[in-house]
């Protein structure tokens, strides 16, 4: 994979098919159904419990709000992963532009992904520091890579539109 | 500052000076009670942000920048004393606007909280 700044957009070149389907999996991967726990870091308490007041009024007004915008931003991504189907070959690599304009929807979509990730796996914080762990040999392996993966574009995102 | 339960009003006294209209002279002072709400002389709350080994710490700085418009190495301070002390105080003053920071941050999926200061 290579990976550039353009004038409008940051293109990821070279995609072989794994990180294709790693990047397709984005806005899948933010979803909390059945996992409370990743549910409950997405929508984390705004006070301590015995704040009674502000955590119910939270609930009813803020919470609503903001799931629109985790939604709004995957919908984003989801649209721009739509190049990715354009190959008539089925194992050729691809090329994804993310245009600036949607960066901070990437950004937001990159880290509701790993968060319910990290939430769902329950990874500790040694795994999430193992950078370097090979090869993935289960599906929880997996998720870690996926972490990773994202966590990789994340920054590059920052770095090149120096949010 | 005084520690006020919630619900509880404050009496505060208030001098009414009455001026005569010949002369700057006091005639009988009007004292007035006045009653104030506890919220509007509110405690400040203090913005707090907890450490989450997930998020990037280039992340974190960047949206401390962005929410409270810090200077990058202010931004930074404060992102590493989350990561070493486990959280830090970004801002403290009145509860709504304490509220709407929280707010912005947990719409950058950050682990903030709302807290009394003490």
């Amino acid at each position: 994979m290579e990976i550039h700044r353009q004038e409008n957009c940051i293109e990821l070149s070279e995609l072989d098919p794994f990180l294709a389907e790693l990047l397709r999996q984005i806005p899948e991967s933010t979803e909390t159904e059945g996992a409370e726990g990743a549910h409950q870091r997405l929508f984390s308490s705004p006070a301590p419990a015995s704040e009674r007041e502000i955590c119910a009024e939270w609930k009813l007004y803020v919470e609503p709000e903001l799931r629109r915008l985790f939604q709004s931003a995957t919908e984003t991504v989801t649209s721009d992963l739509r190049q990715l189907n354009g190959s008539t070959k089925p194992f050729a690599n691809c090329t994804l532009r993310i245009p600036t304009d949607n960066a901070e929807s990437w950004l937001n979509a990159l880290n509701q992904a790993r968060l319910v990730i990290a939430s769902k796996y329950n990874f500790t914080d040694a795994e999430l520091c193992d950078h370097y762990r090979s090869p993935i040999g289960s599906r929880r392996d997996l998720g870690l890579f996926q972490v990773n993966f994202y966590g990789f574009l994340q920054e590059f995102i920052l770095q090149e539109l120096h949010l | 500052m005084a520690t006020v339960a919630p619900g509880n009003r404050l009496k505060r006294e208030r001098f009414v000076v009455m001026h005569s209209s010949f002369g700057s002279s006091v005639e009988n002072p009007v004292i007035e009670q006045e009653t104030r709400a506890a919220e509007e002389i509110d405690l400040p709350w203090q913005v707090v942000v907890h450490n989450d080994p997930v998020n990037l710490m280039s992340y974190v700085t960047m949206v401390f920048q962005k929410v409270f418009g810090l200077p990058r190495e202010k931004a930074e301070k404060h992102m590493l004393e989350v990561h070493q002390l486990g959280r830090s105080i970004l801002w403290s003053g009145m509860r709504e606007r304490a509220e709407l920071y929280v707010q912005q941050l947990h719409g950058y999926l950050l682990l903030a909280t709302i807290e009394r200061a003490n």
